[in-house]
């Protein structure tokens, strides 16, 4: 009878090596095969901004309940290095094993695995010894081969005997040490914030996709290059993030629904096309995904420092549609939401998002996709004759555009007339601008009314009550929803949806404000809805809360 | 005959270059709708800058956009709607400082647009400052000494950027003009017509180029070899003659063409993107 420990039906694995080992491929195989079992999965992804060598590593979380943040303790650690034992083995859980490569490594304690001269005795290339690792895992895991071997023949796209004789081999080469139980759900697809940003967005209709590369968001530019064909999008890499706005907005302006990404440094070189979005009366899309800053920062890691920049974006009096996606769920929901948004009412839209977001994996619940559709915006008849900035009542002129007959349109940056001519006229400019505050106010009036511009979760009659935004959610629920606190989660955030937030705070007396940055972002927000939060939690090291940290502060609170 | 002109006051100095370019950029547009082309079809795009209020004074589809940013916004339109005949107007302070990286890769990409530089080589809505292409030792108010700068020459950046289509007229040589604005349309690919034009008010080089500028004779516009050579004729800076026409002409295949080979008119196809993620 082989030996088995007692393990709860919760497993967080941290897979590390340097850059190039491909720890991040190995993470999201071992990743799958939990998801293959019926578990839910998120992945945390820590790398250096470097391309060999340094130090990387995925948290890998599996639940059987719903989860959206990483671990600090890990139930396994898998080293392929010598470097992931030194920085991580003290975050090895009471039960824990150490998997470790022991060609590189020598170790005492957990199990060593010759994962290179396994490769190599089989014929196989040295990136192929992940293959080894992975095996070796799964079986000290109590996994049955027959999972192990389905997910290796699906995610490996080249030599995939080769594979799965080493991974036979490895498999072979231990014992189990635990036996990891099937629960009985349907697997679920593993997407990143950025991939289910890109799908959002496609499902809204998006057609044009313009970017420069950067971390975070590059993903995005990645996956839609990728996936052209399937979601019919042209994904074109321009010459530096300021073409590309004015291309995005070009693209609109001739019909298309289109869609740019960049992170913090990329959208200050946009903010002038914000403006000229705003004036030309444009729809765009805007993903801005947040990295450290300021500056160059630190490239590869996480922060929400750009709120009140984004909310403040673009020069002139305007106002664009923000909101801050939690997760990948929320990521589909709110790309293809503010798509829709921005050609209902020709406006600039950011989709504010973060490292931890749009490069974290999640289980991602299918139910979502079919709150996502192209929606109507308001068109022009094809009557008479065609302004462009008819004044109408509402602010929103019918569209048309050029190529449809019997229309002239005429976008512009300059302050103009119904036609859109340039105009210097007092008049014309009152006119012009008044026509956009009575969008603006409409703008303001739908989120008003919109219940899922903010999410309420918790014990709803805790009289303490934490908000926070964006990529917190996750850790900040777990903590806080143990606790019994309440949380309160704007998304928009621009316009601000007060009133909900107003009656979210009824009953309150203490208000925990939670963020990832070091000056209280949001609480700038709040104060000027007369909010002021009792307690601040900042954190700016530029690495995601976990729950257990929130719940050591939190409960002080 | 097609209304081309809109109710807009015409604010450009008395004597302008501009006119001349507008008279010819009228004449191209009502050939290109007498043999066919669809008016509403027609777009152009301006930046900022006295040239670009041309926006305002043709009665087509335009966006008037940022100052230097006209080309990628014209790269966006051309991509949305292929069917689009997107001309850019725009100066030299637009093309050649604050824009230069996108006019680079425009040609690079061999975006399917056309590119009308109306070049003063001058800033003159903000009265009079030096350009990349304004002779050293022009007196500004930036510059009260005069420019310490050399010029550069657009045409040979062009060249090596490896635009398609290469080529320069001149606002005074309007018939001229408006051949060379008809041929850079019917060009598939990325075009470029350079128009030289005096700004009465801050460089009026008007004697100098009714003397110099000459319609030359390039008997194979394929030939790189032989349109570098009309092309270094005159630096921007000397005395020389000024050679006028289609300089450089190749066919390739346009950057929208290639991109957008992977649309079709079906819907975005989740669920088979989902799959490859479980």
């Amino acid at each position: 009878m082989k030996k088995t420990k007692t393990v709860p039906k919760e497993y967080s694995i941290l897979i590390g090596g340097a850059a190039g080992q491909g720890s991040r491929m190995a993470g999201l195989v071992i990743a799958k095969i939990f998801n293959r079992m019926g578990y839910n999965i998120f992945i945390h992804e820590d790398y250096q901004s470097l391309i060999k060598g340094g130090h990387n590593f995925s948290q890998i979380r599996a639940s059987s309940k719903k989860i959206l943040s990483h671990k600090d303790e890990a139930d396994f650690i898998l080293a392929l290095n010598e470097d992931t034992i030194k920085k991580h083995k003290e975050k090895l859980s009471k039960n824990g094993t150490i998997v470790f490569n022991q060609d590189k490594i020598s170790f005492e304690g957990g199990v060593g695995v010759k994962i290179e001269t396994i490769a190599k005795e089989s014929g196989g290339l040295s990136i192929m010894s992940n293959t080894a690792l992975i095996a070796a895992f799964a079986k000290i895991a109590g996994i049955d081969w027959r999972t192990l071997e389905d997910v290796l023949k699906k995610e490996i796209t080249k030599g995939v005997e080769k594979n799965l004789e080493i991974a036979k081999k490895a498999y072979a080469s231990v014992e189990s040490l635990a036996k990891i139980e099937k629960i009985k759900n349907k697997p679920k697809p593993l997407l990143t914030g950025n991939e289910a940003t890109a799908l959002g967005a496609a499902k809204a209709g998006l057609e044009n996709y313009f970017a420069y590369p950067m971390t975070p968001a590059t993903g995005i530019l990645h996956y839609l290059a990728g996936n052209a064909r399937e979601l019919n999008v042209a994904a074109s890499q321009l010459e530096n993030e300021i073409s590309v706005i004015n291309a995005g907005i070009g693209s609109a302006f001739a019909g298309k629904r289109t869609m740019v990404g960049t992170s913090g440094g990329g959208f200050a070189l946009m903010t002038e096309g914000v403006s000229l979005a705003a004036m030309s009366e444009t729809p765009i899309l805007i993903v801005n995904s947040q990295r450290s800053g300021p500056a160059t920062g630190v490239p590869t890691y996480g922060g929400q420092s750009d709120l009140l920049f984004s909310l403040s974006s673009g020069h002139g009096d305007l106002l664009r549609f923000v909101a801050a996606p939690g997760d990948a769920e929320e990521s589909f929901y709110w790309a293809g939401k503010l798509l829709n948004m921005a050609w209902k009412y020709q406006s600039p839209a950011i989709l504010l998002t973060d490292k931890d977001v749009s490069e974290s994996t999640f289980s991602f619940d299918e139910k979502i996709l079919n709150k996502v559709k192209k929606e109507k915006f308001s068109e022009w008849s094809g009557k008479g004759e065609y302004k462009r900035y008819l004044n109408k009542a509402n602010g929103i002129s019918p569209m048309a555009f050029p190529g449809q007959p019997g229309a002239i349109v005429k976008g512009t940056s300059y302050e103009h007339d119904e036609y859109g001519i340039s105009t210097e006229e007092t008049a014309d400019i009152v006119k012009m601008q008044e026509k956009r505050l009575r969008k603006f106010e409409a703008m303001q009036n739908e989120i008003d009314k919109m219940k899922e511009a903010i999410e309420i979760s918790g014990n709803l009659k805790s009289k303490k009550a934490v908000i926070c935004w964006g990529s917190a959610k996750g850790a900040v629920k777990e903590a806080a929803e143990d606790l019994g606190f309440k949380v309160i989660r704007p998304i928009v955030i621009q316009p601000f949806p007060e009133r909900q937030i107003y009656e979210a705070l009824k009953g309150v007396s203490k208000i925990i404000s939670i963020e990832l940055n070091s000056t209280g972002q949001m609480e700038y927000v709040l104060n000027g809805c007369g909010i002021e939060a009792d307690q601040r939690i900042l954190k700016y090291d530029m690495r995601p809360f976990t729950a257990e940290e929130l719940k050591i502060q939190l409960k002080k609170a | 005959m097609e209304k081309l002109d809109t109710n807009c006051p015409n604010t450009w100095c008395p004597g302008c270059g501009n006119f001349g370019a507008l008279q010819a950029v009228k004449g191209a547009i009502e050939e290109m709708i007498a043999s066919g082309t669809a008016k509403e079809n027609i777009a152009v795009v301006t930046d900022i800058g006295c040239n670009s209020k041309i926006a305002d004074y043709l009665n087509v589809n335009s966006f008037y956009g940022l100052h230097g940013r006209s080309i990628p916004v014209a790269e966006g339109m051309k991509l949305a709607n292929p069917k689009l005949q997107t001309f850019v107007f725009l100066g030299d302070g637009a093309a050649l400082d604050e824009g230069i990286s996108h006019l680079i890769h425009s040609a690079k990409r061999n975006s399917d647009i056309n590119v009308i530089l109306l070049n003063n080589r001058v800033f003159a809505l903000t009265t009079g400052q030096f350009t990349a292409v304004s002779p050293k030792g022009l007196k500004g108010k930036s510059t009260p000494e005069g420019s310490i700068e050399d010029p550069i020459n657009p045409l040979e950046i062009l060249m090596a950027s490896n635009a398609s289509f290469i080529s320069r007229g001149y606002a005074l040589k309007v018939q001229h003009l408006k051949k060379l604005i008809v041929e850079s349309a019917k060009h598939k690919g990325f075009s470029f017509v350079e128009v030289l034009q005096p700004c009465v008010s801050f460089l009026n080089n008007m004697q100098f180029y009714n003397e110099k500028a000459y319609e030359a004779v390039n008997d194979d516009p394929s030939s790189k070899e032989k349109a570098l050579k009309l092309i270094k004729e005159w630096d921007y800076d000397s005395e020389e003659k000024v050679p006028l026409g289609l300089f450089y002409k190749i066919q390739k295949p346009s950057y929208e063409e290639l991109m957008n080979k992977v649309k079709t008119e079906k819907e975005a196809d989740i669920l088979e993107c989902l799959q490859k993620h479980s």
